[in-house]
């Protein structure tokens, strides 16, 4: 009996020692602002998307003075894994996190699953098209201008070694919109400043393969090209380009770095810009936050979103200065890439905007002459052709 | 025509990392081992060749390196396998865990101060020796005829093998055990002392491999990208296909090479030589990405059908000789 009492007193020890605990616990979480990442690889990378997206994070938390421990991470979850994914998730929301952030486009259909089980916590997407109403954006960039800038790079060093074969290695081409709109945007900015420029696009059909990489760069070259750029994830292009005193743009992060001799600029995302935004606007509250960042935060160059990286000392001489010049078109909302007003841009830097039909390669007229941009739905999700210019090398 | 030289050459240079693969994963199934390391001792070899190369500023040094640290992931699987008698499998595939693992914690560790490829250490990977008389066939022969040190070196490293597996006592004794080791033993033949010569010649020799990958690769350590890239596991199949010859290793890895090749070059051709070549675009890029996989299974269904007298599989692969068992 005596033994019975003192178990029993035990038990409802341990039981209210744990309650505390667990209330404790509540208590420290309440007043502080967790912000939740589920990221595709490591988040100890030094390069690469997630790094990209690793590093944007931190410095908002930075500006915002934020601390290290308010921000828990789930890593290394295959996007292609719905199961991983919800467990990551629901991992994040048990720890207490007020924001979940998700990197990769995979993550969409079970972050939109989750937005609807826990309508509390606030779900930011990047890359996808899914939002809702209450709590579940998505954040994405106007990355096909920085692009377009890269073209005007690269063009004008086309245009100085005289010959305006241009290789452009992609993970992929026609298959996502993301890819092709890179594509013609970079061609147009080369097309802006050298007319006869030809982008010859390769798709590899895949991320993340080093290996298909550095051998699709040789290929293109191969076949002429003297500039190669790049949609994919190493710096084998640039480096395959260097080897043969040719030159390149690079994607991601500036690649001067890894290929020092050919190396011209890169198109780089600043995604501190968006977190920092969103980070702020989540902390006071779901219902701020859907209106002030938005169902679909799409932001580009005005809001220094993208850009391109600090340009090598192998840009042909007036590179700076045409770039500028477009940008300050871009900022001022008097221009836009996919629009029916093409640029010419003169070695001096002065802009010529003259009417003109955007065409696919097929001749098929997506815009007529001076009319508006397309929407960005098209630019986002529907754009699976590539423009006047752009062979694909299949 | 000068475009077909560059796509050879384009098989060549880069297929070559898999005969050092290939050859070393032969001489280990021939003494009756699997080693399924083979990804993690080319990365392993690779990034402590490179390293050591580039600071010492030498070809030589790299590939000694190279070989050395390799072999130790040999010695390694020997002892597990041969003299603690572990699984083969889970071994092999726990050294290629281990392998990448380690190759990404040494290049982030050296990331902040990583070597670029140069000096005399780049000068003697991209001297190209061209071979006599052929490389002076105008338009194709400079590019067709002339390789770097690799290409060479790997050829004549198969040949070796060749000899040695094929034409030498030892190599005879090699094969006996891979056969039938307790019949090996009982001739005479000290079985594990074989073994471990085999597995730990034949893992440096992959290591080898993978300071070329390595190489090929420009030397620039990409944060979540390893130089190997699954090149480690096609030598496997590759030992299928080439029946366990190295001879035969040399021209699976060139079949090999062109297919793997081919995938990129097949636009490149379209747009060189577009009424002759253009029905190449007509065929989907992933029947070319299967292309050598379903060779592969052709030889083994080929060679399983013909019934020879020796089978070219070494018997007793996979399994571990128990001496008491006898």
């Amino acid at each position: 009996m005596k033994k019975t009492i003192i178990i029993s007193l035990l038990v409802v020890a341990m039981v209210a020692s744990m309650a505390i605990v667990f209330a404790g616990c509540d208590f420290d979480g309440e007043d502080e602002f967790t912000i939740g990442a589920v990221y595709i690889t490591s988040q100890n990378e030094d390069t690469g998307y997630t790094y990209a997206h690793h590093s944007g994070i931190k410095k908002a938390m930075e500006t915002l003075g934020l601390k290290d421990s308010q921000l828990i991470i789930e890593d290394n979850i295959p996007d292609t894994d719905m199961d991983a994914t919800r467990t990551a998730i629901d991992n994040l929301v048990g720890k207490g996190c007020d924001m979940i952030i998700g990197i990769s486009y995979g993550y969409m259909d079970a972050m939109e699953e989750a937005a609807e089980k826990y309508p509390d916590v606030i779900f930011t997407h990047a890359t996808g098209y899914k939002s809702n109403d209450t709590n579940f954006n998505n954040y994405f960039g106007r990355i096909y201008q920085a692009r377009y800038l890269a073209g005007i790079a690269a063009g004008l060093k086309a245009k100085e070694i005289n010959n305006n074969k241009i290789g452009y290695v992609a993970a992929f081409t026609t298959a996502t919109a993301e890819t092709a709109s890179g594509i013609n945007a970079f061609a147009m900015g080369a097309q802006s400043v050298y007319p006869e420029a030809e982008v010859y696009a390769k798709s590899l059909g895949t991320w993340g393969n080093i290996d298909l990489e550095r051998k699709t760069a040789d290929a293109l070259l191969d076949l002429g090209c003297g500039v190669i750029s790049q949609h994919c994830d190493s710096a084998q292009p640039q480096i395959a380009a260097q080897d043969r005193g040719a030159f390149g743009c690079g994607y991601n992060s500036d690649m001067t770095k890894d290929a020092p001799k050919a190396h011209l600029t890169a198109t780089v995302w600043h995604w501190d810009v968006y977190y920092t935004t969103a980070i702020k606007e989540a902390m006071s509250g779901k219902e701020n936050f859907m209106e002030k960042v938005g169902k679909v935060y799409y932001k580009g160059l005005t809001d220094g979103l993208v850009g391109v990286s600090a340009l090598s000392d192998n840009c042909a001489d007036g590179t700076q200065e045409a770039i500028d010049a477009v940008t300050e078109l871009i900022i001022n909302g008097e221009w836009d890439v996919f629009s029916g007003v093409k640029l010419s841009i003169a070695s001096d830097g002065t802009i010529t905007k003259t009417d003109a039909a955007l065409k696919t390669n097929a001749g098929v007229v997506i815009v007529e002459a001076g009319g508006a941009s397309v929407d960005d739905s098209v630019i986002t999700g529907t754009m699976n052709y590539l423009v006047e210019g752009v062979k694909e090398v299949s | 025509m000068e475009i077909l030289s560059l796509f050879i050459a384009s098989v060549i240079l880069y297929g070559i990392p898999l005969l050092y693969a290939t050859v070393g994963e032969i001489m280990t199934e021939k003494s009756g081992s699997l080693n399924l390391g083979v990804e993690g001792i080319m990365a392993v070899g690779a990034i402590i060749g490179y390293l050591v190369g580039s600071k010492a500023d030498s070809m030589f040094v790299a590939m000694l390196f190279a070989f050395v640290s390799a072999a130790m992931l040999g010695l390694l699987f020997a002892f597990l396998t041969v003299t603690l008698k572990a699984n083969q499998n889970v071994t092999g595939l726990t050294i290629t865990t281990f392998g990448l693992g380690f190759y990404f914690f040494i290049g982030k560790a050296c990331s902040s101060n990583w070597i670029t490829l140069g000096g005399n250490f780049k000068k003697v990977y991209d001297n190209s020796i061209g071979i006599p008389l052929l490389s002076k066939i105008p338009v194709v022969g400079e590019k067709l005829f002339s390789y770097n040190i690799f290409v060479y070196l790997g050829i004549v490293i198969a040949i070796l093998a060749f000899i040695y597996l094929y034409k030498t006592k030892a190599g005879l004794k090699t094969r006996a055990i891979g056969e039938n080791p307790a019949a090996a033993d009982a001739a005479g033949i000290n079985v594990n002392a074989y073994k471990y010569i085999n597995i730990i010649i034949g893992a440096g020799i992959m290591g080898v491999g993978g300071l070329c990958m390595g190489l090929n690769m420009g030397g620039t350590f990409e944060g979540s990208n390893c130089w190997i890239n699954g090149y480690g596991w096609i030598a496997i199949a590759l030992v299928i296909f080439a029946k366990w010859n190295p001879l035969w290793a040399i021209a699976g890895t060139f079949v090999f090479g062109f297919f793997n090749t081919l995938q990129v070059y097949r636009g490149i051709f379209v747009e060189s030589f577009p009424n002759a070549l253009g029905w190449l675009s007509k065929i989907p890029i992933e029947f070319y990405k299967a292309l050598p996989f379903i060779i592969t299974a052709l030889v083994l269904i080929i060679s399983s059908v013909r019934k020879k007298k020796v089978p070219d599989e070494p018997t007793a692969i996979g399994l571990n000789y128990y001496r008491e068992d006898r």
